[in-house]
């Protein structure tokens, strides 16, 4: 993560459970952090994504089909 | 006790009667509301009352209100009003609005007047307008705004906060996910201060009485009075309203004991937790109370379940009650719910292998947390709490053996 503010800020993986039509890309491109529930649908690891799998976070994000993935970024601590 | 200074919102409750605009002035004498510039004292008697949502959530009201009021001034404001509580067996919200509808709208106007709105909507449910109206047109010249009165459809999650917004914006009364939070764009995209019926009610009486007076009752983590209905295996069930906090038992015996020797107590509606009665009986009543033990009072809710009825077939029939209320949005509520109905119905129906409740325990614990509204988390709790309840009976129905409630002595049981 190569964004102004380091490593002051965290990044999560979300799904927007309506827009989700369980596809099942993101547990393809993802599986460190994404599983699949017996209906398909993702099971997503709720810990900040570590910047080393932020690329396969991307991609998986940008491979859903109804864009119901997202990455999340907020500020560490209460600052 | 305390219990002699109620009631407070049922003062001059009738069965079946609607207190008229001058018998509640006589019961309560009028709104005193804050000239213009006055708000922000009433948020903060709002603020020392303690008062919290009433519909399920517990949100402090005070909150709520300082985020509405602190949109720029160029932002028109709104106040909607919840009266569209879904539990099946909630009377809260009918019998607030058929007997002291003034106390609701005197709680309205003192939200307009506390976030200095320029509208205000009530929602109700079918066949509740009628009546509102009438109160409202009794009112002619006293409020700065005049609610309008707007029915939505019946339906479980209807009342649940972003379900109602988008009804009111789009036509379709479903949860919506990631939404700004309504204080900051509710409906029409305006700065929406959302409070339940029985809350705005407590403000009517808070704007008068203030802080301390609120108080009175109740304990320091839960002050005030409670509206909550009893249902179930009591002599007299019913919507009573208790000083927050009222230990459970205390509450049966308002509702004249009970009808038969009882096993649990469902407490906080469908969404709510079982418990066993003895431990039960000694649970306080209040949002802060419940909450440290795991529970929630939800709208205001209490089941009495005889030691004759089985726990693990009332509980397959919520279950099946909260599948079929998912708005069917969300894949994991969409498919779980069912599948957790479906598999405590087989343990019932003793179709199920041993241990077939295992699968029910792990589908709760998939479900929670993955929908856009907390229904399925809801659904999860009510169940996760079955399991650890009515453990013995699923044993006995996955192995075939008649479960207690089969076994008790019906006869022998009632007094």
């Amino acid at each position: 993560m190569s964004a102004i503010g380091g490593d002051s800020r965290t990044t999560t993986l979300r799904v927007n459970p309506i827009a989700c039509e369980a596809h099942g890309l993101c547990a393809d491109l993802f599986p460190e952090w994404v599983t699949l529930d017996e209906w398909g649908y993702p099971i997503i690891d709720g810990r900040p994504v570590p910047a080393e799998m932020m690329e396969h976070a991307r991609r998986a994000a940008n491979a859903c089909p109804t864009l119901a993935l997202a990455l999340e970024s907020t500020r560490r601590g209460a600052g | 006790m305390s219990a002699d200074r109620l009631p407070r919102l049922l003062a001059g409750w009738h069965a079946g009667g609607s207190i008229a605009l001058a018998e509640h002035l006589d019961l309560h004498g009028r709104l005193p509301l804050p000239a213009s510039r006055g708000s922000a004292e009433l948020i903060a008697r709002v603020q020392r009352s303690g008062l919290r949502g009433r519909g399920g959530a517990a949100f402090p009201v005070a909150t709520k209100m300082q985020a509405v009021a602190a949109a720029p001034r160029r932002r028109r404001r709104l106040v909607l009003a919840n009266g569209a509580e879904g539990e099946p067996a909630s009377t809260k919200d009918s019998t607030l609005l058929e007997s002291c509808p003034h106390l609701v709208l005197d709680g309205v106007a003192a939200a307009v007047a506390a976030v200095t709105a320029d509208e205000a909507i009530i929602c109700v449910k079918p066949g509740a307008a009628e009546g509102l109206s009438h109160a409202i047109a009794e009112r002619s010249g006293m409020d700065r705004v005049v609610p309008e009165v707007v029915e939505v459809p019946r339906g479980y999650v209807v009342g649940e906060e972003s379900a109602l917004i988008n009804y009111l914006n789009t036509g379709a009364a479903l949860p919506t996910y990631g939404a700004s939070h309504p204080s900051e764009r509710g409906v029409a995209g305006r700065p929406t201060l959302v409070q339940n019926l029985e809350t705005l009610a407590h403000l009517a009486l808070i704007a008068r009485h203030g802080p301390e007076w609120f108080r009175e009752l109740g304990t320091d983590d839960d002050p005030g009075s409670a509206l909550i209905d009893i249902t179930g295996a009591v002599a007299s069930p019913g919507l009573y309203e208790i000083p927050a906090g009222l230990p459970l038992g205390a509450l049966v015996e308002m509702a004249g004991g009970q009808s038969v020797p009882l096993q649990a107590f469902l407490v906080g509606g469908y969404a709510g937790t079982w418990t066993a009665s003895e431990q039960a009986l000694e649970l306080s009543l209040g949002h802060a109370a419940l909450r440290k033990r795991g529970g929630t009072l939800g709208p205001g809710m209490v089941a009495a379940l005889p030691r004759s009825s089985c726990g693990v077939q009332e509980t397959a029939r919520i279950a099946r009650f909260l599948a079929d209320a998912s708005s069917g949005q969300c894949g994991p509520c969409m498919f779980g719910l069912p599948a957790i109905a479906d598999g405590l119905q087989a343990i019932v129906e003793g179709l199920a292998e041993p241990g077939a409740h295992s699968w029910v325990e792990y589908w709760s614990q998939l479900v929670g947390g993955r929908g856009a509204c907390h229904h399925p988390d809801g659904a999860a709790q009510m169940v996760a709490s079955a399991l650890r309840v009515f453990a013995d009976d699923l044993t006995r129905h996955e192995t075939g053996d008649s479960c207690l409630a089969a076994a008790f002595d019906r006869g022998a049981g009632i007094r």
